[in-house]
């Protein structure tokens, strides 16, 4: 008889629920029975209210088990789940629930599916086939099919790659580099973390092939510290990598070379913006520099630089492998392809979805989502990370894309959706931006390293009740202040959550008039 | 043409002034010799440091300054730069608590009164037996199953007030 093969991610999220204790169960049981079964730990399928949620390979395909919890499993022995018997805990075939079925899967094609330790999975589901292409084409018809394909930066940003990359391959130096910027501070975003973890390879794939693009022979990944799980599946799959010659001198006999290593960040939110982020990089404090001169020319020790966020290089290889053509027939508008959208704060259905641009807001929270996980009504949705608005019920019918979101103040950004219920305090998100900016602000500017921490006071002022018409024209100058004085996105967006709370939310910025006579 | 009188030179060691224990010293002239090297070589010297020692000491400054061939200062100034460089030792288990809005939207900022409540203790505290410091963090990657703590490298998820003291009472 063959092993069963049992499926239990090693993803952070997964395991933060406790996927350890399940598979501990899961090897215990089968000991205990006599039942030969093999366990692998794949990445999360990105359904993560069922996580840690339990695959086992049938005859018919995946079939899920989930949640499953450590005093789950000998029941499901019981219901011989390994061969897919009846329980309560029972999903069916994991391709067929919706929330899965529905997605366009492009860049996380194999996250959840394979076996992210193992290059030899990678390349059975489809992996190298994106830089086999690249090293039989010339570096400018790489970088005209990255340009064809319409991709965008997926940091936030959304800076054509194509044109960033063009830029590099044309600058002139006896090094360059690509850098990948896995310095994923925004709430609700943690699509660069599942890749990192559940399909490391790709990314490393998208990397090499942006090195042989743009003439780049060393590339770092620059990853934030709170994400260890994706340092140790980084390490594993570049030493693997490297063992199979898919990187370091001669790649695959073509007489390419590429070398990769992680770097790790130590805390500090503004590294994610790309200039502070090569500081950081060459061991100084990670203070924003001007532009010009643009990375692309002079970047990481003054050489031309590709810098490019984690899904934008991940989204590479499927360009390369299935041509720019097939990547640029999703998505809508000027936003091409797909944009993994993560479900986060108070949402019932919480996870990762990846669909195609045009997909509207309401779509994800109730169809997908299944609204908030209180069960009280959604009063607002912060999209973009902290710098990103907050929007209300009215703006729910706004579709995925970058103009549209450009067009009502919002922004997309790296595809972070946090839903609140009706029991938020807007006034309260508003000065947590504000208060966010201060502690985050690595000081270079001064609207961002002063305004931030007067945009606290003037707030705490306006919700005393104090001449609140003065103090509101206060803030809204400050903002303005902001918006066109400050040096980087920090405190250049910080005013859309400020300002965003206090157009649609502007009762939560009323306060009792007794309130306000009790603390003067 | 007379020729130049040799030049002088007197030779100075400059020895940085460091009251590092032994074993301290061997921990950070261990990780200078390794990294040094490797471009952009400070931030991986202190994550080095830290990861041996829990904390980067105030007199280690010099001794990296020195072999980086920079002034204290930057040394001093990266150091400060960064949240998750810590100066003082911290306690057997660091606890990052997530401040951030998708676990605020599940109830982090009740998880965080509990927390300093329950700890005895504020931000950047250490309990006064050694055992826990608690730290703020904005965001961990975990924002579909906030509230989120880390202890040490170790994710927790849903994490509610029960939940935490179950994890604060586990040995």
């Amino acid at each position: 008889m063959t092993r069963t093969r049992v499926y239990v991610p090693r993803d952070a999220a997964a395991r933060s629920v406790g996927a350890d204790d399940t598979v501990e169960a899961i090897a215990g049981q089968a000991a205990q029975r006599g039942l030969d079964i093999e366990i692998v730990r794949n990445g999360s399928r990105g359904m993560l209210w069922l996580e840690p949620l339990v695959e086992v390979a049938t005859e018919s395909g995946r079939i899920a088990y989930g949640p499953v919890a450590a005093g789950d499993v000998p029941g499901l022995f019981d219901a011989n789940f390994l061969t897919g018997g009846a329980h309560r805990l029972a999903l069916g075939l994991t391709d067929a629930i919706p929330y899965f079925k529905q997605q366009e899967r492009l860049t996380f094609a194999r996250v959840g599916l394979t076996d992210p330790r193992s290059i030899a999975d990678y390349i059975a589901h489809g992996g190298y086939r994106g830089l086999t292409a690249a090293l039989q084409m010339e570096p400018g018809a790489i970088v005209a099919a990255v340009t064809a394909s319409g991709l965008r930066g997926r940091g936030g940003a959304a800076f054509p790659a194509g044109i960033k990359w063009k830029t590099v391959l044309g600058a002139g130096a006896d090094q360059k580099y690509v850098v990948c910027n896995a310095d994923e501070g925004d709430s609700g975003t943690f699509s660069d973390r599942m890749i990192m973890e559940g399909d490391p390879f790709v990314l490393i794939e998208g990397m090499t092939i942006a090195g042989i693009a743009t003439g780049a022979t060393r590339g770092f990944i620059y990853l934030r510290w709170e994400y260890p799980d994706a340092k140790i599946a980084l390490d594993a799959a570049i030493a693997a990598a490297y063992a199979e010659r898919y990187l370091g001198e001669n790649i695959r006999g073509s007489g390419a070379r590429f070398d990769l290593e992680v770097r790790l960040g130590a805390g500090a939110y503004i590294c994610g913006e790309e200039t502070s982020l090569l500081e950081s990089l060459e061991g100084k404090r990670g203070q924003v520099r001007f532009k010009p001169p643009l990375p692309a020319l002079q970047g990481l020790f003054g050489k031309p630089t590709v810098i490019n966020n984690v899904i934008t290089l991940a989204s590479v290889p499927i360009i390369l492998d299935r041509g720019a053509e097939y990547y640029q027939h999703f998505g809508m508008g000027r936003s091409r392809g797909t944009l993994p959208i993560q479900l986060a704060g108070n949402i019932k259905r919480g996870g990762l979805v990846e669909k195609a641009f045009g997909i509207t807001l309401r779509e994800l929270l109730y169809d997908f989502g299944g609204g908030s996980l209180s069960g009280r009504p959604i009063r607002a949705v912060q999209v973009g990370g902290p710098l990103g608005a907050y929007l209300p019920e009215s703006q729910f019918d706004t579709k995925l894309d970058y103009e549209a979101f450009g067009d009502i103040k919002a922004m997309l950004g790296h595809g972070g959706i946090v839903v609140f219920d009706d029991t938020v305090d807007m006034a309260a998100q508003a000065r947590y931006a504000m208060e966010f900016c201060a502690i985050e602000s690595c000081g270079k500017c001064t609207p961002c390293r002063i305004g931030s921490t007067r945009g606290v006071e003037v707030i705490d002022r306006l919700l005393t009740g104090d001449n609140p018409a003065k103090q509101e024209a206060i803030l809204r100058d400050l903002c303005e202040t902001l918006t066109y004085g400050s040096l980087c996105a920090l405190g250049g967006l910080t005013p859309y959550p400020v300002l965003s709370a206090l157009n649609h939310f502007s009762q939560d910025f009323i306060k009792p008039a007794a309130a306000a006579a009790g603390r003067r | 043409m007379s020729s130049k009188p040799p030049r002088r030179v007197i030779p100075i060691k400059v020895e940085p002034v460091s009251s590092l224990s032994a074993s301290e010293r061997a921990t950070v002239d261990d990780a200078c010799a390794r990294l040094k090297s490797v471009p952009g070589a400070l931030l991986p010297i202190l994550h080095a440091v830290q990861d041996a020692l829990g904390h980067i000491p105030k007199d280690s400054v010099p001794v990296i300054a020195h072999e980086l061939n920079l002034s204290r200062a930057e040394v001093h100034g990266v150091l400060t730069f960064y949240h998750y460089f810590r100066k003082d030792p911290p306690g057997r288990r660091v606890v990052h608590l997530c401040r951030a809005e998708a676990c605020q939207a599940v109830g982090a900022a009740e998880l965080e009164t509990h927390a300093k409540r329950r700890l005895g203790i504020d931000f950047h505290g250490t309990t006064s037996d050694g055992a826990i410091s608690l730290e703020p963090v904005y965001c961990l990657g975990n924002c579909a199953l906030g509230p989120s703590i880390m202890i040490g490298n170790r994710l927790q998820g849903r994490v509610t007030p029960a939940r935490f003291d179950e994890l604060m009472n586990a040995p």
